[in-house]
């Protein structure tokens, strides 16, 4: 695949540069140095680094205290135990207290798809997106994740960043005009009139090579990518409805509560077109590599494809 | 304050937190009214305040954990100046701010809390934070007793042991009742002491609703170098009004007017008791 590159690897070379021009930045980890690709940064500003140890409630609310006396922490640690045990803590702590946490959940979706269902978090766009004030952002390559974490450390909101493990494709190139990463605006990567493809994070990708193998077969696909979960470019998806009768969303998320969900409640309340919503299903899932499972549960770009193909027949 | 003034504003908190209660038909009574000495203590002597400057770069930090007693926190903190007492009669009531968990909204509350088990945690944050910046701020927190069942308690204790954090003092509420009855009934927790010791903590035990004790202890804190600080304080879930004390029913609970203006009469008397005694 081109230019591939881990998001993980993005986020802590950005991470790095930001803490070095800014001592108030800490991160914290809960014994995931190297699930989150930070060696090099605990090498470098010992000082600027917490070790809370296999204790993610804790360190949620070691950062949230953090914050209430002026320092910056972010956060880094595995999104499945991050986003299940440490919950409340996001919630009450984090965001209900309004504190100026940045949180990085790696290995999101299914990139521990050979470890199983205890380490799949399929769960967390849906749990994450009803709690108010904290923005989700699930960047779709290792270009977009450094753009939206400059923007994002410009700001003092409680952040929630979802990346994976593995390398990734890139969407973006350096010149694309990535920086300042907008929150809550989804970037159309692709026009197209016959239906609109709408995915986040990794599958965006999948979502473009779908489109392309349509386009062999005549059918002209739009391309969104909604890298920010929350807040949601409503208006995009309401255009998308309005010029192309139809939407098919593809996300590494449990088909409940995600994306597709929050497509389809915006469609619905607006315009209503078909809508197919593609995800993983709601069972434990076979194991393998996320590739393999992105194949086995209709995700790459052949399932997208004929998935949209299926749609254009509901569409009007 | 001095010793006798702190006796009397605890009585006064006591008649606050009552009357809030009471007027808006909700609240957490007995808790509120066995940690009304320690929140008295801290507020009106021993942390390091600024009523006009809540966020004064020099204060001492404060997380209530058990949330629920709230009641007396915003009775403190209004006695205290950070907002007008008035403001105590909108308790609970539509739209006030002023709702039945800490909001920091409010003046003079850093957090919000509620949610069992997150005191800690944030204090430990704190704590580790203003060491690294070489401050002298220190951080206190309160806990109940059944709150020390959350686990994530335990995760803030081995990480305040581990980090030698003498820059923090928790404190917890040992009325031994919760919700449901007994904390021993509910889930054990003695020997309560020497579980935390072994979590690396200098532990002093008191009576917590003795002024002079508890003063006494949270002044002469970290109680060892390189030491978080625990105070057990044994107190009287109820303190303070006969029909309530060490009865688990009234963890929430609303007096009737009757018993309402019994305990206020009561604690007026003990107030004037109190005035009125030489030292």
């Amino acid at each position: 695949m081109p230019n591939s590159k881990a998001c993980r690897e993005a986020y802590t070379t950005v991470l790095l540069e930001l803490a070095k021009n800014d001592p108030d930045i800490i991160v914290i980890s809960s014994d995931a140095r190297g699930s989150c690709s930070l060696n090099t940064y605990v090498k470098t500003l010992p000082d600027q680094f917490v070790e809370i140890g296999i204790a993610e409630q804790n360190e949620i609310g070691v950062a949230a205290g953090l914050s209430v006396v002026g320092k910056k922490p972010y956060v880094c640690a595995p999104a499945c135990f991050l986003t299940a045990r440490s919950l409340e803590q996001i919630k009450v702590d984090v965001a209900y207290s309004h504190q100026n946490v940045k949180i990085l959940g790696v290995s999101g979706g299914i990139s521990y798809g050979a470890l199983g269902a205890s380490h799949h978090t399929l769960h967390d766009i849906a749990a994450l997106r009803c709690i108010p004030d904290l923005t989700l952002i699930i960047p779709c390559d290792a270009i977009q994740t450094a753009a939206a974490l400059r923007s994002v450390a410009q700001t003092k909101d409680a952040v929630f960043f979802r990346i994976g493990r593995e390398k990734v494709p890139a969407v973006y190139t350096e010149e694309l005009g990535m920086e300042p990463f907008v929150f809550g605006k989804a970037n159309t990567l692709k026009e197209g009139c016959d239906l609109t493809l709408v995915a986040c994070g990794e599958m965006v990708y999948h979502a473009l090579e779908a489109a392309t193998l349509l386009k062999t077969q005549g059918i002209e696909a739009r391309v969104l990518d909604m890298a920010t979960l929350k807040p949601f470019d409503e208006e995009a998806i309401i255009k998308a409805a309005g010029e192309t009768g139809a939407i098919l969303t593809v996300e590494e998320h449990s088909i409940n509560g995600g994306l597709g969900a929050t497509v389809s409640q915006i469609v619905c309340a607006n315009h209503p077109v078909p809508v197919t919503t593609l995800g993983l299903p709601d069972e434990y899932l076979v194991t393998g590599t996320s590739l393999e499972l992105f194949s086995e549960y209709g995700l790459d770009a052949k399932g997208i494809a004929e998935s949209a193909r299926k749609l254009l027949q509901r569409k009007r | 304050m001095t010793l006798q003034e702190l006796k009397v504003q605890a009585v006064q908190t006591r008649k606050a937190l009552l009357s809030m209660i009471y007027h808006a038909k909700t609240g957490h009574t007995g808790g509120a009214l066995s940690s009304a000495d320690i929140m008295t203590a801290l507020f009106f002597h021993v942390l390091k305040l600024d009523p006009s400057n809540p966020f004064w770069e020099e204060r001492d930090y404060f997380i209530l954990s058990k949330g629920h007693c709230v009641e007396g926190y915003l009775a403190v903190l209004a006695e205290r100046g950070f907002f007008p007492p008035e403001e105590l009669e909108t308790f609970s009531r539509f739209k006030s701010r002023l709702i039945g968990h800490p909001n920091n909204k409010i003046p003079g509350i850093e957090m919000n809390t509620g949610a069992l088990g997150h005191g800690l945690s944030i204090s430990v944050g704190m704590a580790i934070g203003l060491k690294k910046d070489r401050k002298t701020n220190r951080v206190f927190t309160l806990m109940g007793d059944g709150e020390q069942a959350e686990g994530s308690v335990w995760e803030a204790a081995m990480a305040a042991g581990h980090y030698k954090l003498d820059n923090l003092v928790a404190i917890i509420d040992r009325n031994h009742l919760q919700i449901s009855g007994s904390t021993e009934d509910v889930m054990s927790l003695e020997p309560l002491a020497a579980r935390w010791e072994s979590f690396g903590w200098e532990v002093k035990e008191i009576d917590g609703n003795a002024m002079d004790e508890v003063v006494q202890a949270l002044t002469s804190t970290p109680l060892k170098p390189e030491k978080p600080t625990l105070i057990i304080a044994h107190t009287i879930k109820g303190k303070g009004v006969k029909a309530m004390e060490n009865v688990a029913s009234w963890h929430h609970g609303v007096p009737n007017k009757g018993l309402y203006e019994e305990a206020m009469a009561a604690f007026t008397r003990l107030e004037e008791e109190l005035r009125n005694a030489k030292l």
